[in-house]
């Protein structure tokens, strides 16, 4: 099997629980990689702390497994150093959207040229299931058990306030849009976000009732729709796939190579 | 002589940003903070210049982070902040301990805690740059009282983040900071500097990123190369992935106090004024130590017997440089602008602490020549 | 186009957490769970090969190899 030669294999069977989303986010992620035959030595995949962060260890590429929620951080210091490395930063919703935020907002206004990934469970699953930013109201977790009150983040909206260029959502059920897309933000010149919602049956599918990762796989089927779909309009409560912003717009490294020419230039 | 034209009049910021330059320094990120704002303005002005990149990052969480980052694609790395943004920098300080990445953090100190006196001078962060991030950790600390001084503590902050695959904390103080004076640029190549040790295991071979030389020295692989490895803040086997061993997490420990506990004299950096004789010697660093050597050497033209042992590294604690400086004389006086955090570290040097003194202004006023007089008045019993 | 057909299908037993995705979602219900709560193919001449157990598997654990190469997901 091709996909093999990007995973470090000693590691399998890895540390998710059975049925946990994040494993076929690697899955999907190794094959996008894999279709636009990118060298694994020109790619650096950045993570923070939790489960979702652990992807890096699986995959054969440079690896910088970092600290909770600054990835994004540690990212551009890479990218800006090295512009021709290939940045992949897989984050989860708390990583990347609580203790991680103000990263995540101003890579995007920069509009680095990295992947940001979130795996998006709605829950902190490394620390046993609290509630994330991610996770909305009426929800259930160890530090809400009377449910949530906490409003979540809308992530594609807020990528796309902050200056993201490329911007999509997709599910660990529909995997081959999952790879298309994932294919299409590392391609994209541009700081790209993919929110990937992704299933916890551990904790978010146990604390609410939702069944086992299939069951919990069916309700993302379900309660998902292609973006524009008129089946949105007749139930808001949908929630939207696809690829809701692609546009070219100044690249922060190519940007700083002017800077350097004009630099250069001036030089007294 | 030195050409005019290698001669600057200059404040320290700007020394250390020479310094910094001479070393080979190839990208900072930073977010801006008095008193050390100059350094990164400087900087986005003359890194461009010369291909390297700067970037001001988000907040200093972040550009602690970019640094590390920038490091490992095989740069030269710096970011420049003081007492505020060093507390934020702390946890992405120890990863870089735990990840053994060369990176140099300048911190102009200034009064603390919080957000304190912004625009005076202290120097309450000794004990931070120790101890700040959490767990056991060894750290290398350098300081510099003169423009001079500034810039070849900068270039062997440099020289020292690369030999020993460390963090190097650079804490200046906010009169050194600020204040202008004379400064003559090194030639090329008068300063020694020492570059980043790459592997050289070829392509195809296991190369082991944590895995130490003989000579206790890790050569690195720059991302984008040909060696594939992983850098984690966790604890890790000698390629790079996580492992609970108590094996390994015992050898690991050890391995990062040890390779700067045991080159104590190899990091030390010190000056000694007069210390051959000396009955009384006064132990200070950075700005603070010219007004000590000021009042050393005008005892000194009254006959008494003073000397001066100025601290260059702070950390690792030269106890042994301390002692031997300290053993012979009748009292030691240690000044520095904080409650006595090397005053402690000197008592611990000496069999007969009872002879060490604290001589100290903790009110952002630089402690001048007088005060140090008035204090050494009250020691000696004979009122203020 | 014609369709790919199945050429392998592969289950790394030791990779397999028996989360049951791949039954639970198989068209043709190849895939059951067996005795030790592994998934393995039981009626792998059902199998339309369209390789979504492979796709969706979280432990990527499934290998499906088709007559078709340019298939290939």
């Amino acid at each position: 099997m091709t996909i093999r030669k990007y995973l470090r294999e000693r590691f399998f069977p890895h540390m998710w629980c059975p049925g946990c989303g994040h494993g076929t986010v690697l899955n999907a992620l190794v094959r996008a990689i894999e279709t636009m035959g990118m060298s694994r030595n020109e790619i650096v995949m950045v993570s923070g702390i939790g489960c979702s962060s652990r992807i890096t260890g699986y995959v054969d590429v440079h690896t910088l497994h970092t600290l909770h929620g600054r990835a994004l951080a540690f990212a551009t210091g890479v990218k800006l150093s090295k512009p021709e490395l290939n940045v992949i930063v897989p984050m989860g919703d708390g990583d990347a959207l609580a203790i991680g935020g103000n990263h995540f907002i101003h890579a995007a206004r920069r509009n680095i040229a990295i992947t940001a990934l979130v795996m998006n469970n709605r829950i902190y699953g490394m620390t046993g299931g609290q509630y994330s930013p991610l996770s909305g109201c009426d929800v259930m977790a160890a530090t809400a058990p009377y449910s949530t009150i906490d409003p979540a983040f809308d992530v594609v909206a807020l990528s796309v306030a902050a200056g993201a260029t490329f911007v999509a959502r997709c599910t660990t059920y529909h995997v081959k849009e999952m790879i298309d897309i994932l294919r299409q933000a590392i391609l994209h010149e541009g700081f790209s976000v993919v929110e990937i919602l992704s299933q916890c049956p551990t904790y978010f599918g146990r604390a609410n009732k939702l069944g086992d990762a299939a069951e919990m796989l069916r309700g993302l089927k379900e309660g998902t729709v292609p973006v524009g779909s008129e089946a949105k309009q007749k139930n808001p409560a949908l929630i939207e796939r696809g690829i809701f912003a692609q546009q070219e717009k100044p690249e922060y490294c190519a940007e700083y190579e002017k800077i350097m020419q004009r630099a250069r230039a001036g030089r007294e | 002589m030195p050409s005019n034209e290698h001669v600057r009049f200059i404040q320290g910021n700007e020394a250390c940003v020479e310094g910094a330059l001479y070393a080979g320094v190839e990208f900072f990120a930073g977010y801006p903070i008095t008193p050390s704002s100059e350094i990164m303005e400087h900087l986005a002005r003359r890194l461009p210049r010369r291909g390297g990149k700067f970037i001001q990052m988000e907040d200093e969480i972040a550009s602690m982070c970019a640094i590390i980052g920038a490091s490992l694609t095989g740069r030269k790395v710096l970011t420049a902040t003081s007492g505020p943004g060093f507390s934020l920098m702390q946890e992405a300080l120890g990863y870089a301990v735990m990840a053994e990445i060369p990176c140099v953090i300048v911190n102009v100190q200034r009064g603390g805690p919080s957000t304190g006196l912004p625009t005076q001078i202290s120097q309450g962060d000794v004990n931070q740059a120790r101890w700040g991030t959490h767990g056991d950790h060894a750290i290398i600390a350098l300081t510099a009282s003169n423009h001079q001084d500034v810039f070849a503590m900068t270039v062997e902050a440099f020289n020292m983040a690369e030999t020993y695959r460390t963090p190097v904390v650079l804490l200046f103080d906010e009169v050194v900071g600020h204040m202008r004076e004379r400064m003559v640029l090194p030639e090329p190549g008068q300063i020694p500097l020492v570059e980043r040790l790459r592997t050289s295991v070829p392509e195809g071979v296991d190369y082991h990123p944590y895995l130490p030389r003989e000579d206790g020295r890790l050569p690195m692989s720059d991302f984008g190369g040909v060696h594939r490895y992983n850098v984690t803040g966790l604890y890790h086997d000698m390629w790079g992935f996580p492992s609970d061993n108590p094996k390994v997490v015992h050898g690991l420990i050890r391995h990062l106090v040890d390779k700067i506990e045991n080159n104590v004299d190899s990091i030390a950096r010190y000056k000694a004024y007069y210390l051959e004789d000396a009955r009384t010697v006064m132990v200070s660093y950075g700005a603070t130590a010219r007004s000590a050597l000021h009042v050393v050497e005008s005892q000194r033209r009254k006959g008494q017997k003073f000397g001066l042992l100025e601290l260059q590294t702070l950390w690792p604690f030269p106890y042994d440089i301390v002692g031997e400086a300290c053993g012979r004389a009748k009292q030691v006086l240690v000044v520095e602008m904080n409650m006595g955090h090397i005053c402690a570290e000197v008592k611990r040097a000496l069999t007969n602490a009872g002879n060490v003194f604290l001589i100290n202004r903790l009110d952002g006023v630089f402690i001048s020549p007088t005060d140090i007089r008035q204090a050494l008045r009250l020691i000696a019993g004979r009122g203020v | 186009m014609t369709r790919p057909k199945l050429k392998s299908f592969h289950l790394q037993r030791e990779w397999c957490k028996g989360c049951g995705i791949c039954v639970a979602f198989c068209p043709t219900s190849v895939l059951e769970m067996d005795s030790q709560g592994k998934a393995t193919a039981v009626r792998l001449e059902a199998c339309i090969a369209c390789g979504m157990c492979m796709l969706r598997c979280p432990d990527l654990a499934i290998t499906v190899e088709t007559t078709d190469k340019e298939e290939k997901p």
